[in-house]
């Protein structure tokens, strides 16, 4: 099945995709626009606020459950986490926690702290690594979801390391360092940043999916990302001691098992994958079929 | 950062009921338009923050514009401005009205 641009998650806005995950008319936000909750660093740099700082927050109703969901607009900062930005995701968690019955979605888009409030953003990241735990600890599931085009990088790819479970689609990237930071620090022989195959084999959705950095596969569409939601909410794995030392050995094994090698296609081919160089281009389902062959074995960790 | 504020008679009032809708995003070349109903029938605003200062007799001009095609009275219109071009602006303006009033935006 093939988006319609109407319904391709990669292109809608931060609401858009809110409305068209979420049952119809079920959204309720938290200090909505009307409320000018803006940045108070920006206009310091001369720069124009938005009024939700980029990130929307409230509740709904996915296939008539009750939800707490969190979207960043990636094309407002890169999605970039700030004061604001940060404290109503905080605030979020906090309040699933306190609940402790309703899951929680995270629409990620993001390139990571926001440079003009960095301390700020910085302390954003730990106080929603923080408040995200512990509400997994209190038994929510914690759910993100990744397939727009600021991808989900720097302290956002630390926050979505942190969720019960990922859906990535194939637009959707994940990382910490993002390619230009690589390639900045380490060279251009490290990390060729303008080289798109590249970026996206070794941080795109395909490759997340093949290594278990995420656990579904998801269309670009509203209805797939809506499927791997309602999926992943019903089977997110506890937060025990267990999940975390299991989470230590399956990265244990996978580091001896592909450490020694220089690129993704690589670890594709040693996974099974005969004709490795084929798979980006693979369509959705193609790749699903692939994917369910190749897989790295599934824990109850990530 | 400049601000500008412009205050209109309007002919008509906005239809629909809804109190608020947001439209666009600020980023390079756009601009986000946050609508509420909360002035008296007649009356409208516009209320601009925007980086690009010296361009206030351009907005002027395609407030008015904007004004006199949509009437929308009783709307205060609050923009953010990421450095949105004329014709930007009023497809932003209008789709505000469009998602107030109730329709698709």
């Amino acid at each position: 099945m093939s988006a319609t641009l109407m319904d391709a998650w990669y292109e809608a806005s931060a609401r858009q995709r809110l409305s068209g995950l979420l049952d119809e008319d079920s959204f309720m936000e938290f200090i909505g626009p009307e409320q000018r909750e803006t940045s108070p660093h920006l206009s310091l740099f001369n720069l124009p606020e938005q009024f939700d700082d980029g990130m929307i927050v409230g509740r709904g109703r996915l296939n008539g459950a009750p939800v707490l969901i969190a979207a960043q607009e990636g094309r407002f900062m890169g999605g970039a986490f700030g004061e604001v930005h940060g404290a109503k995701l905080t605030g979020l968690l906090r309040a699933a926690r306190g609940i402790a019955s309703m899951p929680v979605l995270i629409l990620f888009d993001t390139g990571g702290v926001r440079l003009q409030e960095a301390n700020a953003g910085e302390l954003a990241i730990a106080e929603i690594m923080r408040a995200l735990i512990q509400a997994r600890l209190a038994g929510v599931p914690v759910i993100g979801l990744i397939g727009g085009r600021a991808g989900c990088y720097g302290g956002g790819g630390l926050i979505a390391a942190c969720c019960s479970a990922l859906a990535v689609s194939e637009q959707g990237r994940i990382g910490v360092s993002g390619p230009e930071v690589i390639e900045t620090n380490r060279g251009v022989k490290e990390f060729n940043a303008s080289d798109r195959v590249l970026v996206w084999r070794t941080m795109g959705g395909k490759h997340r999916l093949l290594m278990g950095g995420a656990e579904i596969f998801s269309d670009d569409s509203m209805a797939s990302f809506r499927e791997a939601a309602r999926y992943l909410i019903a089977h997110a794995p506890a937060m025990t001691t267990a999940t975390l030392e299991a989470e230590q050995s399956r990265l244990e094994q996978r580091i001896a098992r592909f450490g020694g090698f220089e690129d993704s296609l690589e670890i594709w081919r040693s996974m099974g994958a005969d004709d490795a160089k084929a798979i980006p281009g693979l369509t959705y389902q193609e790749f699903v079929v692939l994917a369910d062959m190749l897989e790295e074995p599934r824990h109850d960790a990530r | 950062m400049e601000q500008l504020n412009y205050r209109h008679v309007a002919a008509k009032r906005a239809n629909g009921s809804k109190a608020q809708a947001l439209v666009g995003v600020v980023a390079s070349g756009n601009l986000e338009v946050l609508v509420e109903r909360t002035l008296p029938d007649g009356e409208c605003e516009v209320d601009i923050r925007t980086a690009d200062e010296g361009f206030g007799k351009l907005w002027q001009a395609v407030v008015a514009d904007f004004v006199e095609r949509r009437s929308p009275g009783g709307l205060k219109l609050s923009i953010n401005d990421g450095g949105a071009r004329p014709d930007m602006i009023a497809l932003r303006l209008a789709q505000a009205v469009r998602a107030v009033e109730g329709e698709r935006s």
